[in-house]
C-alpha cells in the first residue's frame, strides 16, 4: 500500500541512522556545550547565563531630581535590586528564547489535532489591530466618552456572538472557558434564588470537561454525575427519572465531547424546564455548530462560547483566552457589572450597579485584547463562518471514515468536527492510546487528545479543525495507518516513542513526588571540599 | 476565503471519499427544523486591509493623544520591541498547554523560568504559572488559605482594590466564607487597633494589599504577627509589580497575589493580564493552576513537565482546587521575557525612576493653594491628594487641555469625595507632570 511503503522508508531512516545519530549528537553536547539547531540544541536556564553588570535594557535618563529611595521608603527599602534576578545582554535574551521556542510544536508548524482544544490557525492580522496605537494603550478607567472605541468593539462583538447564538443578552467577561461556567452558574443560582430556592445540585454528564464540575462546586452546588447512554448520547429516560426539584441545572456539552450532536436537546431542555431548572451548555464545542444551528433555538437557557477555539484567538502555550456567556433573557437582569448600555445619544456606556447582578467576575472590563482578535476573526468571514465549521466537520469526517477499522470506533453516531476512536485493537499488542500519540509526534505530528473523553477507556480524541487541506489529512492518516501496523509488527518501537524530540519520555513520578520548581544558584562549594 | 485551504473540487472528492452527496449530509443529526436557512446577520466577510481599517477607526475614537495620570491597577510601562518580537513567534503564540512535554519543551522551560522569577521577586518559595489577573489571583489565594486553615472567616482591608474585593465576593458568595473588611487609617494603611479588634481564632485569612489602593506602603510585621497570634494565613496582594524593584518583598507572607501586567503588558483596555500566586512551600499542594517542574528523561537529560495535576480539575474534577484551566500563559511569558530584559539593575533603575516622578508630581501638586497630601504613609508611584473642590469638575476642566485626571476616590471610597489617586510612571515625562499641575491650578482658580 502507498502509505505503508512510504513510511517504511522513513522508519527505516529514522531507526538506522537518524536515531544513532540523535543519540551521538546529544552526547557530543555532552562535551561541547556548544548550542546548534533544533533537537540536538542545548540550552541552559537564563540564570545559567548571569554575570554582573551585563544588560538588556537600558532607560531613557531621568529628567525629574532622583529621590533619596532609602530616605523615602525608610525600612521598606530593598537596596540591592532582587536576587537572583539575571544580568545578561539583549543578544542572549533573543537567543535563549528563540532557542526554547524551537523546542515546541506549534499550528503555524502543523496539524494540532488535539480534540476539544480546536486548534485552528491563528490569523496574524488580529495579531496587528490587537497592538494598535488607540487600543492596546487604553486605559480601563478613562472616561467612557473617550472610550467609545473600544465599546464600539465590544457592543459589534456581543452582537455577532448573539446571532450566532441565538441567545438574548450576553457578558464578554469571564477570563476564559472556566470563568464563563461560573459565572453561567451563578447566573442560574441568581434566578433561582430570586424564586426563593437556589436548590442543591447540578447534574453533569460523565463525558462532561472536568471543568464543568469543578466549577459547580464553587457555585455552591453538588455534583450528580449521569451515565451516557448506549449510543454516548445523554439517556433520557435516565434523565427523566433522575430529575426532581433538586436540580437547578444540567451542565450539557453540545455536540458532547464524543463528537456527536446531542439530538434529543430540545427534550432534554423541555424535562428540565417542566421541573423549573435551566440548561447550561458547555460551548467549547461551538466550532461543529457556528453558522448551522444556534443553541437557543434548542432550548439553551445559558452558554458560554471560548474565544481562543471556536473565534481563533491563539492558544499562547495555555491563554489568554475570554469565555463570554450569552443568555436568555430571563437571566439579562444578574449580569456580572458592569453591564454596556447604548444610551439614547446613540453614546455607549458601562453602567458599574445593577440590584440583581451576581458581581464582578474578574477586575476591569474583560480580557479586552482577546476580544478585539476574535471581532477581527468574524469580520474577516461574516456569515462565512458557516463554511469553516462545514470544513471543519468536513476534515473530521473524512479522518474518521480513512480510520476506522484501524483503530475501533466505539461510538458509531455521525462525528461532528471530532472523532473519537479508542486504543482497543492494539491494546492486544500491549501499545496504548499514549503510546500511539507519542508515536505520532516522530511523524511530525502533535498528538490527539489522549484518555479522555472519560467514557472511552483508551480513547484517542482527534480534532483537525478546517484550518487543515486535504494534503495534510492525508498525512495524517497516512501517520496513523502506519503507526497501527507499527503497534502490530513491532510495538516496542510505539511503546518507546518519541525517537526524534530534544528529550525522550520524562519522568513525572518523580517530578511530582520530589517538586523542584524553581531554580536556584549552585551552593558554593566549600574548600574543605576543594 | 484566505483562512481555509481547501478548493471546490478538494472539497467534493472528500466529500465523494466519505460517501456523502452533499455537506449537509454531514449535519443530518441536527433536526431540520432547527439548521439556519439564511444567512448569518454579521457584517463582512473583510479583506486583511479592511479589518486593518476598521480597527484603525475604533482606535482613533479613544484616548490617543491624552496623557494619563491614571494607576489603580493598571500601568503604563515602558515595553521593549523584544518582548513583542518573541511572544509572536508562532512557537509560542500557536502552541497549546504542554500537557505533551516532549514537544513542549521551550514553554515549559519558560513557565519554570518564570516560576523563578516570581520567587525572587515576592521573596516566596514556589509559584504558579498564572491566574487570569491580580483579583482572581486573590481570590485564589484567599480560597487557598480556607482550604489550608479549615476556616471561614476573611479579613480584607478596605484599603484593597475596590474589584479585587467585588471579585472575592461574588466567588465567596456561595461557599459559606464571611468576607469582613478592616478600615484604613489616618496614614492610608491598613488600622491595626481595628484588625487586632477583629482577629479571632476563626479567621482563615488576613487581606492587605502593598502598595495599597491609596498608594500607601504597608508595613507586613505587624499585620502578619496579627494574623499568624490567631493561626490565620497572612495573604499579601501586589497590584504593581514594578514596586518590587525598590520594596523589601513580603516575606512575612504566607501566600501573595500578584498582578504581573506592569511587567511588559499593555494596559488594553483592562486586559489581557497575568495573575500570579506565589507561597510557601508547605502551600505548594494546596495551590490552584498550572506548574512545572523540573525532571529528566531516560538518558538523564534535565527536562520539564507540567506536575503536581493531581490538584487540578483535569483529574480531580468536582474535588479540584479551582476550576481554572486556561490560564494567561502567553503574557506570563511576556513577564518572563520583560524581566529578563530589566534584569536586576533594569528593574531597579525603573522603581527608582518611577519613585522619583511621583515624589517630583507629589511636590508639584503641593504648590498650588489648597490642595494638600490626604495620607502621610510612604508611597511608590502613586500617591492620593486632597482638592479643595470636586476630583470630577477638575477632570472636566483637565479634559480639555488634553490630560486624563487622577482617578476620583469617592466613586467607590464615599468617605474619600475631593479625593484623587494620581499615578506617574517613568512614562510621563516632566513636561507632562508640569503641565498637568499647572492645569490643575487653574482648574481650581475657575469661578464655580
Amino acid at each position: 500500500m502507498r502509505w505503508n511503503s512510504r513510511f517504511r522508508r522513513i522508519e527505516e531512516v529514522v531507526a538506522n541512522e537518524l536515531r544513532p545519530l540523535a543519540r551521538q549528537m546529544r552526547n557530543m553536547n555532552e562535551k561541547i556545550k556548544k548550542a546548534s539547531r533544533h533537537v540536538s540544541q542545548k540550552e541552559g536556564l537564563i540564570f545559567e547565563k548571569s554575570s554582573p553588570g551585563k544588560r538588556a535594557f537600558e532607560l531613557p535618563p531621568l529628567d525629574v531630581p532622583v529621590a533619596d529611595a532609602s530616605k523615602v521608603l525608610g525600612a521598606h527599602h530593598r537596596g540591592d535590586g532582587v536576587e537572583g534576578f539575571p544580568e545578561v545582554s539583549e543578544i542572549e535574551v533573543i537567543r535563549h528564547f528563540t532557542r526554547l521556542s524551537t523546542w515546541n510544536h506549534a499550528i503555524d508548524l502543523g496539524m494540532y489535532p488535539l480534540g476539544s482544544c480546536t486548534m485552528k490557525y491563528n490569523p496574524r492580522v488580529n495579531e496587528f489591530v490587537a497592538r494598535l496605537e488607540g487600543i492596546a494603550t487604553e486605559h480601563p478607567y478613562q472616561p467612557t466618552d473617550l472610550s467609545q472605541g473600544c465599546l464600539k468593539i465590544q457592543w459589534l462583538l456581543e452582537k455577532c456572538l448573539l446571532e450566532i447564538t441565538g441567545m438574548d443578552a450576553i457578558t464578554l467577561q469571564p477570563a476564559a472557558g472556566a470563568q464563563g461556567e461560573l459565572t453561567g452558574l451563578l447566573l442560574i443560582r441568581a434566578y433561582l434564588q430570586k424564586q426563593g430556592n437556589p436548590r442543591k445540585k447540578v447534574l453533569i454528564p460523565d463525558s462532561a470537561h472536568g471543568t464543568n464540575p469543578a466549577t459547580a462546586v464553587i457555585a455552591g452546588y453538588e455534583v450528580e454525575n449521569i451515565k451516557s447512554g448506549a449510543n454516548g448520547q445523554i439517556d433520557v429516560a435516565g434523565l427523566r427519572r433522575l430529575m426532581n426539584e433538586d436540580v437547578a441545572a444540567l451542565m450539557i456539552t453540545n455536540p458532547s465531547t464524543l463528537g456527536i450532536y446531542e439530538q434529543h436537546l430540545p427534550e432534554i431542555a423541555q424535562i428540565l424546564h417542566a421541573k423549573g431548572a435551566l440548561v447550561y451548555m458547555d460551548g467549547a464545542n461551538m466550532n461543529a455548530l457556528a453558522g448551522i444551528t444556534r443553541p437557543g433555538d434548542v432550548g439553551v437557557d445559558v452558554m458560554h462560547l471560548n474565544l481562543h477555539k471556536t473565534f481563533s484567538t491563539p492558544h499562547g502555550g495555555g491563554g489568554p483566552g475570554a469565555g463570554p456567556v450569552a443568555m436568555k433573557k430571563i437571566l439579562e437582569p444578574f449580569r456580572p457589572v458592569p453591564i454596556l448600555v447604548e444610551k439614547e445619544n446613540g453614546r455607549l456606556a458601562l453602567e458599574p450597579v445593577r440590584r440583581e447582578s451576581i458581581g464582578r467576575v474578574k477586575a476591569f472590563s474583560s480580557n479586552f485584547g482577546v476580544l478585539v482578535r476574535a471581532l477581527a476573526y468574524i469580520l474577516a468571514y461574516g456569515p462565512g463562518v458557516r463554511q469553516a465549521t462545514e470544513d471543519a466537520v468536513l476534515n473530521a469526517n473524512y479522518i474518521r471514515k480513512h480510520l476506522e477499522g484501524v483503530y475501533e470506533l466505539p461510538y458509531s453516531l455521525p462525528s461532528m468536527h471530532e472523532v473519537v476512536f479508542s486504543d482497543a485493537i492494539q491494546k492486544k499488542d500491549g501499545v496504548n492510546t499514549m503510546d500511539i500519540a507519542k508515536r505520532l509526534i516522530d511523524y511530525g505530528f502533535h498528538p490527539y487528545t489522549t484518555a479522555f473523553p472519560l467514557i472511552v477507556p483508551g480513547a484517542l480524541m482527534i480534532e483537525p479543525t478546517e484550518s487543515e487541506s486535504r494534503e495534510e489529512c492525508d498525512l495524517f492518516i497516512d501517520a496513523m495507518k502506519s503507526i497501527a501496523e507499527e503497534a502490530a509488527t513491532q510495538p516496542e518501537l510505539v511503546k518507546t516513542a518519541p525517537h526524534t524530540t530534544r528529550v525522550g519520555r520524562l519522568d513525572e513520578v518523580s517530578a511530582a513526588r520530589k517538586p523542584v520548581l524553581r531554580w536556584k544558584p549552585a551552593a558554593p562549594r566549600s574548600t574543605a571540599a576543594d | 476565503m484566505r483562512y481555509l485551504p481547501k478548493s471546490p473540487v478538494e472539497r467534493r472528492e472528500m466529500l465523494a471519499a466519505i460517501g456523502a452527496k452533499s455537506i449537509d449530509e454531514l449535519f443530518a443529526s441536527i433536526p431540520e427544523k432547527y439548521r439556519l436557512r439564511g444567512a448569518l446577520k454579521i457584517p463582512g466577510p473583510y479583506s486583511e486591509a479592511e479589518v486593518i481599517q476598521y480597527f484603525k477607526e475604533r482606535a482613533a475614537e479613544n484616548a490617543a493623544g491624552y496623557t494619563r495620570f491614571l494607576g489603580a491597577g493598571v500601568y503604563n510601562h515602558l515595553r521593549s520591541v523584544v518582548t513583542d518580537t518573541i511572544i509572536q513567534r508562532g512557537e509560542f503564540l500557536t502552541s497549546y498547554t504542554p500537557y505533551q512535554a516532549e514537544i513542549s519543551q521551550g514553554t515549559l522551560q519558560a513557565i519554570f523560568e518564570f516560576q523563578t522569577l516570581m520567587c525572587q521577586l515576592t521573596g516566596q518559595d514556589v509559584a504558579n504559572a498564572s491566574m487570569y489577573d491580580g483579583s482572581t489571583a486573590t481570590t485564589e489565594a484567599v480560597l487557598m488559605a480556607e482550604r489550608l486553615t479549615g476556616r471561614q472567616r476573611v479579613l480584607i482591608a478596605r484599603s484593597v482594590h475596590p474589584e479585587y474585593r467585588e471579585v472575592l465576593k461574588t466567588y465567596a458568595r456561595n461557599s459559606g466564607l464571611r468576607i469582613e473588611e478592616i478600615p484604613f487609617s489616618t496614614s492610608g494603611t491598613v488600622d491595626t487597633k481595628a484588625l487586632q479588634g477583629a482577629l479571632k481564632d476563626d479567621v482563615a485569612a488576613v487581606v492587605a494589599q502593598s502598595p495599597n489602593f491609596f498608594g500607601a506602603i504597608e508595613s507586613y510585621a505587624p499585620l502578619a504577627e496579627a494574623a499568624h497570634a490567631e493561626g490565620a494565613l497572612f495573604v499579601v496582594a501586589i497590584a504593581e509589580g514594578v514596586s518590587l524593584g525598590l520594596l523589601r518583598p513580603p516575606v512575612e507572607a504566607d501566600i501573595v497575589a500578584m498582578e504581573a501586567q506592569s511587567f511588559g503588558l499593555p494596559p488594553s483596555y483592562g486586559g489581557p493580564f497575568a495573575g500570579v500566586i506565589a507561597a510557601r512551600e508547605k502551600c505548594v499542594r494546596q495551590m490552584p493552576g498550572r506548574l512545572a517542574g523540573q525532571t529528566t528523561d531516560s538518558e538523564g537529560h534535565r527536562g520539564f513537565v507540567l506536575t503536581l495535576a493531581t490538584r487540578e480539575q483535569h483529574i480531580r474534577r468536582e474535588k479540584a482546587t479551582s476550576n481554572i484551566c486556561t490560564n494567561q500563559a502567553l503574557c506570563a511569558l511576556a513577564a518572563t521575557v520583560h524581566l529578563t530584559l530589566l534584569g536586576k539593575e533594569g528593574l531597579r533603575e525603573m522603581a527608582e525612576q518611577n519613585l522619583s516622578k511621583a515624589q517630583f508630581a507629589l511636590a508639584e501638586l503641593l504648590k498650588i493653594p489648597g490642595v494638600r497630601r490626604a495620607f502621610d504613609a510612604p508611597f511608590f508611584n502613586e500617591f492620593t491628594v486632597e482638592l479643595p473642590r470636586s476630583v470630577k469638575i477638575v477632570n472636566s476642566h483637565l479634559l480639555r487641555e488634553k490630560i486624563v485626571g487622577p482617578l476620583a476616590l469617592g466613586t467607590a471610597y464615599p468617605e474619600l469625595t475631593k479625593k484623587a489617586l494620581v499615578c506617574v510612571t517613568e512614562m510621563t515625562p516632566r513636561a507632562e507632570i508640569e503641565r498637568f499641575a499647572g492645569a490643575v491650578k487653574s482648574a481650581l482658580e475657575q469661578p464655580v
